[in-house]
C-alpha cells in the first residue's frame, strides 16, 4: 500500500497492535490518542490493512466515514491516519507469544527474532474462514475446492481465477460476493446452494450479485459429495429434511470444476489459545470486559478476532473502544472493575462486552440464533424481572444488533447478571 | 382497467435486511399503476428505480505492469446502467496500466459512453 517507512525496532513500547487490518490499525490510532507514547503495529503480510485489502467491492464505512468506500479504499485511509498519527507500522513480522511479564516475541523478516517490552498488547488478528464444512463433506479430495475467502485473495490480489465453472457452498456475504465476482471475470457460477432455509447474505447481495445475474440460489439444498480425479468434475447437491438431513432420494448432480466454500469466518485464535486466555465457546474469540480487555491484565483485544462483525465500522468503534483503554493503560490508568454479567438468554447466540458496569454507558453487539420480525429485546436479572427493553423491527442471524445502554439504564440494578433475550413481541 | 392489460414485476427491495418482496404493476403502456409490499416509502422509491432505470456501480480489476501486485482495484466514479455491466467488465479486461498509480487516478474515461470514468482505489507503489 503506502510505502513502509524503513525504521528501527525499539526494544520497549507503550503499545503493541497483533494485527494490522482496520481493528489494529484503529485501537493504534486510539491508543496514541489516549496519551501512548510509542505504539507499534505488527502485521504478518507485506502489507498492513487485512482483509479489506481483497475485499474491493463497496459498502465500507457508510457509518464511520459517512461515506461508501471499497475496502481497499477504506484500508488506505485509515493506514494514512495511523501512520499521522505517529503510529509505527511493521510489516512481514509474527507475533509469536507474550510472556507474563509482557515481553512480546517477534519473527520478522527485517529483523529476525527480537523481544519487545511493552506495557499493554492489543490482539487484532481477524478471523479466518472455516472448512470444517468441506472436510466433513464425503467423496474424493481432488484438487479445486476452496473457501471463497483465499478464491477473492486469488481472483483480486494476484490476477488468477480459480477454475471457469463454479458451484458455491453457503450464502454468507463472501459467498455472493464471490458469485459476482467471478460472474464480472468471465466465469460461470452454476449456482449458489444454502443448508438453512433463508439466505445468510444481505438482501442487497442477494439482488446484485445473484438477481442481476440469473445466478439460481438453492435453500435447504446442500453439496453431498464431491467427485474427481485429479481436479472435481461435479458435485451431488441433495435438499435437506426439517433436521437438515439430506433427502438423497431426491439429489442431483451439478459439473463444475471448482467448489467455494463459504460458511462463516471463526477467530484467529491460536495465539489466544497458547497465552491461555479465557475464551466464549460461541464466538471463539476471547472472552473481553466492557474495556475490551481480556482475562490477562493489560492484554486488550478487538475486531473479528473477538467475534465476526459484518460491518467494518463496528469494528472500528470497537478499536477505538480497546485502544483507547490500553493507552490509558500504559500510563497506569486502571478503570473499576465491571460489576454485571451479560449472559445469552432465549434466541441470543452470544454478547459482547461479557460484562460491563452499571455507572458507565455501553454498547453492547449481540447476534440472534434465528431469524424474527417485530422482537423485544430484553434484560432481566436472575430472577426474571424485565429491567431494560428496547423494540426491535426485525433481527436477523447475519445482522449484528447493537444495544447501546446508557448509564441510567442500569441505575439501581443490584444484581451481578443479567440474561439477554430477543424474543417476538 | 383488466388483468390481462397488466404485468407484476417482482423485486426484492434492498433498503435494509427486512428485504421487503416489492411488486410493480405495469399497464400496457409500460406506465406504473401500483407499487406494493413495501413496509416503507424507502422500498416504494426503490421500486421505481428498480423498474424504471436500473444503476449498478462497478467495481472491478485491471491488469497491471511493475506494480507490487498484478491487479489493481478500479470502480466507476457513478452509476451505470444494470444493463452495461457486463459489457463494461469486458472493456476492462483489456485495460493495462502502468505502475505506479495513485487512489483516485483514472484508468479509463468515459466508460462506454456513460460518462462515468473508471478510477483507482488504492495506490499502487512500483516494483523496486
Ligand atoms: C469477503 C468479505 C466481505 C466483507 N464485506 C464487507 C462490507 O461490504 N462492508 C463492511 O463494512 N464489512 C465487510 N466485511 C467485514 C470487514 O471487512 C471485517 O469485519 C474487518 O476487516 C475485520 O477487521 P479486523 O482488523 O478484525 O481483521 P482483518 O482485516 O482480518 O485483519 C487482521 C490482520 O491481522 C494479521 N495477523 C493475524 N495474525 C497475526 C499474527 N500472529 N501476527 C501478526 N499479524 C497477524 C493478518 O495478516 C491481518 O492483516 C467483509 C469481510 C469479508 C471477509
Ligand atoms: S421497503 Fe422499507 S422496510 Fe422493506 S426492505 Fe425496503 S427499506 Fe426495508
Amino acid at each position: 500500500m503506502i510505502d513502509n517507512r524503513p525504521h528501527l525496532l525499539h526494544s520497549k513500547y507503550d503499545v503493541v497492535v497483533a494485527g494490522g487490518g482496520p481493528a489494529g490499525l484503529g485501537a493504534a490510532m486510539a491508543a496514541r490518542n489516549a496519551g501512548a507514547e510509542r505504539v507499534l503495529v505488527v502485521d504478518r503480510e507485506a502489507e498492513a490493512g487485512g482483509i479489506l485489502l481483497q475485499c474491493i467491492h463497496s459498502g465500507f464505512g457508510l457509518h464511520h466515514l459517512g461515506q461508501e468506500l471499497t475496502g481497499p479504499e477504506y484500508a488506505q485511509r485509515i493506514l494514512e491516519q495511523a501512520l499521522d498519527d505517529g503510529v509505527d507500522v511493521l510489516t512481514n513480522a509474527y507475533l509469536l507469544d507474550i510472556d507474563n511479564d509482557q515481553n512480546l516475541k517477534l519473527l520478522s523478516v527485517d529483523h529476525g527474532v527480537s523481544i519487545l517490552d511493552t506495557r499493554a498488547t492489543v490482539l487484532a488478528m481477524g478471523a479466518r474462514e472455516r472448512t470444517r464444512a468441506a472436510i466433513r463433506i464425503p467423496g474424493a479430495r481432488p484438487a479445486g475446492v476452496f473457501t471463497a475467502g483465499a478464491a477473492q485473495r486469488l481472483v483480486n490480489l494476484n490476477g488468477v481465477l480459480p477454475g471457469r465453472r463454479v458451484v458455491i457452498l453457503g450464502s454468507g456475504d463472501i459467498g455472493l460476493i464471490m458469485a459476482r465476482r467471478l460472474t464480472l471475470e468471465g466465469v460461470e457460477v452454476a449456482g449458489v446452494f444454502e443448508l438453512m432455509p433463508y439466505a445468510n447474505g444481505l438482501s442487497r447481495n442477494i439482488v446484485q450479485c445473484l438477481h442481476d445475474f440469473d445466478i439460481p440460489l438453492h435453500l435447504s439444498t446442500t453439496v453431498v459429495e464431491i467427485h474427481g480425479r485429479d481436479r472435481i468434475d461435479k458435485v451431488t447437491v441433495a435438499p435437506v429434511d426439517d433436521h437438515l438431513t439430506p433427502v438423497l432420494s431426491k439429489a442431483w448432480e451439478v459439473p463444475c470444476d471448482t467448489l467455494l466454500v463459504s460458511v462463516g469466518l471463526i477467530p484467529e485464535n491460536e495465539l489466544s489459545r497458547e497465552l491461555r486466555l479465557r475464551l466464549d465457546p460461541t464466538t471463539s474469540g476471547p472472552i473481553v470486559s466492557s474495556t475490551m480487555e481480556t482475562s490477562r491484565d493489560g492484554v486488550f483485544a478487538c475486531g473479528n478476532v473477538v467475534h465476526i462483525h459484518d460491518l467494518v465500522d463496528f469494528v472500528s468503534a470497537e478499536a477505538e473502544l480497546a485502544g483507547g483503554h490500553a493507552g490509558r493503560f500504559a500510563s497506569g490508568v486502571r478503570p473499576p472493575h465491571d460489576n454485571v454479567r451479560l449472559q445469552p438468554g432465549a434466541n441470543v447466540a452470544y454478547c459482547v462486552p461479557h460484562t460491563v458496569t452499571t455507572d458507565q454507558p455501553h454498547t453492547v453487539y449481540l447476534r440472534v440464533r434465528k431469524p424474527l420480525e417485530k422482537s423485544m429485546l430484553r434484560l432481566r436479572d436472575s430472577e426474571g424481572a424485565v429491567v431494560h427493553e428496547r423494540r426491535l423491527r426485525y433481527v436477523v442471524p447475519a445482522e449484528m444488533v447493537t444495544l447501546k445502554l446508557r448509564p441510567g439504564v442500569l441505575e439501581g440494578f443490584q444484581g451481578d447478571a443479567l440474561q439477554v433475550e430477543v424474543m417476538p413481541r | 382497467m383488466t388483468d390481462d392489460e397488466t404485468t407484476t414485476y417482482a423485486y426484492l427491495c434492498i433498503g435494509c435486511p427486512l428485504g421487503c418482496r416489492l411488486e410493480v404493476d405495469e399497464d400496457d403502456q409500460g406506465d406504473i399503476i401500483e407499487i406494493r409490499g413495501s413496509s416503507c416509502r424507502k422500498g416504494d422509491r426503490y421500486a421505481k428505480q428498480e423498474h424504471t432505470d436500473p444503476r449498478r456501480n462497478v467495481t472491478t480489476t485491471v491488469a497491471i505492469s511493475g506494480g507490487i501486485w498484478p491487479r489493481l482495484p478500479v470502480k466507476t466514479n457513478g452509476e451505470i446502467p444494470k444493463d452495461q455491466v457486463l459489457e463494461a467488465c469486458e472493456e476492462l479486461r483489456r485495460v493495462r496500466v502502468q505502475a505506479p498509480v495513485k487512489m483516485g487516478d483514472v484508468v479509463l474515461d468515459n466508460l462506454l459512453g456513460t460518462g462515468c470514468a473508471v478510477i483507482a482505489t488504492r495506490d499502487m507503489p512500483a516494483i523496486d
